[in-house]
């Protein structure tokens, strides 16, 4: 199977941080494809690098047999790609419906209807709330919003960063769950967490990233047996629910 | 009583201009959080166009009053938009990236370059109209020698103020457009990682402030009879006064802060003394800056969780 997104050699700078140091990676059609790794290693930054915000200083990002690494990035999101991002970044004085109305910018108006109650039926609570400001929601429903604001897009990849951050850990089950669905209905997955254990039993592959460079790769479940991954991010006194409830 | 209905609607009538420009500064602010102080030369370019519109009218010999108007507004819309979608191009655009101080002091530059450009183009002098093309009004009142005048012209300030309003609230709440651009001003990464082209919707909004800029000019010039290269320096403060005290960023407020500093200008000439009407207009900002310095109808910054 040939890779539908392949970032090869990416360098990315913050300033004069860099922050991603020779990234090579791949996500290939259909896969659900894990980044796991600590805070501050980099993982968000490549998230952004892929869609064009910041980007790469080195190195290429090819989506689709495309070369988008200098493509502006409202044309790189109109292009397949959509990001639920790291803090959501629902806009709090928009309801929820305009949220998802603002989702589908790059959507041809027509199906709009057709994706609005898709989206809702993934996430019902989000239509009872269809008129409330994204702002007063709570953390777990602007993580669904963020989620279905990214559908709206009818995106061929989805990114999604730390879905699980600060959530409970029924929503946490619940929005993975979430994830696996999409999947299964033909939307490319690439998930950034620190949530090691539910993020490596849902993917088929990950990487494993340190400070900046690729440290690791394999199947979810090698990741998963893995003992230096269990070392660094499934133990040390951390118990599976503590790390599925997302410790603050 | 007659005297105070006379000044109310002199200040409403000055108000709803202030207002207008009010709109140029507050859109912009709330977009890109700069304050763009060339916005006030705009409007002056924008009844330069149109007085020079009206003398080519005459030219042509097209009297006939309604058309020429419309003719006027739109060559005088047109091109001022144009000039406001050159400036936010030329001198902002490429300063996004680099800092607040940046863009500020191009601004003021655009706002010296648009005083002289048009004072070399059009000479130092003022322009007047010659025979206002409208005239009249209606007596509302006639007490003790005292006639309450309502001008045609005041009339259709109010009400082209009045439907200018409920056209851009209308754009703003319910367009794909004026999604786009709160969008924008409440995360503009995020519009971005949705597909929106930042860049054409803050040129838009400068087409929009520009245009609204430009229908201002053109009332100014109709009410008052001329015009000169300098009248939007103070004009265009003003207006910044308003958008401030109505609270930045808030179109309501940027049409309230109008209507205040109008009336308070007019009610302080009538009663006090004209010297030091423009002392009165920023007295009152400052007061309003100490006890509410987010503005009347500003909403509060928002930390973010």
């Amino acid at each position: 199977m040939s890779a539908m997104l392949s970032v090869q050699g990416v360098h990315t700078f913050y300033g004069h941080i860099e922050a991603l140091r020779g990234i090579d990676l791949e996500v290939r059609k259909g896969e659900i494809v894990a980044l796991i790794g600590s805070n501050g290693a980099g993982k968000s930054t490549l998230l952004m690098t892929i869609c064009g915000t910041p980007q790469a200083a080195k190195g290429r990002v090819v989506f689709d047999g495309r070369d988008i690494t200098k493509v502006p990035t409202h044309e790189i999101m109109r292009s397949g790609i959509a990001q639920a991002p790291e803090g959501r970044r629902i806009f709090p004085r928009m309801t929820v419906l305009e949220n998802l109305q603002m989702g589908a910018s790059s959507a041809p108006p027509e199906h709009f209807a057709e994706d609005l109650e898709r989206a809702l039926a993934i996430f019902p609570i989000l239509k009872e709330r269809q008129g409330q400001r994204g702002g007063t929601l709570s953390g777990g429903e602007q993580q669904m919003l963020a989620i279905a604001r990214a559908l709206m897009s009818r995106p061929r990849l989805l990114l999604l960063d730390e879905p699980s951050l600060g959530l409970a850990p029924m929503t946490v089950r619940r929005i993975f769950q979430v994830i696996r669905d999409i999947n299964r209905q033909g939307v490319t997955i690439f998930l950034v967490e620190q949530n090691a254990y539910h993020a490596l039993r849902l993917a088929h592959r990950a990487y494993v990233m340190v400070t900046g460079t690729i440290g690791m790769t394999g199947t979810g479940a090698e990741l998963l047996a893995n003992r230096e991954v269990r070392a660094a991010y499934l133990e040390g006194g951390v118990t599976e629910e503590v790390v599925a409830g997302g410790a603050p | 009583m007659a005297y105070f209905l006379q000044q109310l609607i002199n200040g409403l009538s000055l108000g709803a201009i202030f207002g207008l420009i009010a709109i140029g500064y507050t859109m912009v602010y709330g977009i890109i959080g700069m304050i763009n102080f060339a916005h006030g030369d705009i409007f002056m370019v924008g009844g330069f166009i149109a007085i020079i519109a009206f003398m080519v009218l005459g030219l042509l010999g097209i009297t006939w009053v309604p058309l020429a108007l419309l003719v006027m507004l739109a060559v005088a819309v047109a091109f001022t938009a144009l000039y406001g979608w050159a400036l936010e191009r030329v001198a902002y655009r490429p300063l996004r990236n680099s800092g607040r101080l940046a863009p500020l002091i191009s601004a003021i530059g655009m706002s010296i370059f648009l005083q002289n450009y048009v004072q070399l183009l059009q000479g130092a002098r003022n322009k007047a109209l010659g025979t206002p093309p409208i005239s009249g009004g209606i007596t509302l009142m006639d007490s003790a020698g005292f006639s309450v005048q309502l001008s045609y012209m005041q009339i259709i300030i109010i009400v082209s103020t009045v439907l200018l309003m409920a056209g851009f609230t209308y754009l703003i709440n319910t367009t794909t457009l004026g999604r786009n651009q709160r969008a924008c001003e409440q995360d503009m990464r995020m519009a971005r990682l949705l597909g929106v082209d930042v860049d054409r919707t803050i040129a838009l909004t400068f087409v929009m402030g520009a245009s609204l800029a430009a229908v201002a000019g053109m009332v100014w010039l109709l009410y008052y009879g001329i015009i000169d290269f300098y009248v939007g320096f103070l004009a265009g403060i003003k207006a910044f006064t308003a958008a401030v005290l109505g609270g930045i960023g808030s179109l309501p407020g940027a049409m309230l802060g109008g209507l205040l500093i109008g009336l308070i200008e007019v009610f302080w000439s009538a009663y006090f003394s004209a010297e030091y009407k423009d002392v009165a207009a920023f007295g009152i900002l400052v007061l309003v800056l100490v006890f509410r310095p987010t503005g009347l109808l500003g909403k509060p910054e928002v930390e973010k969780v």
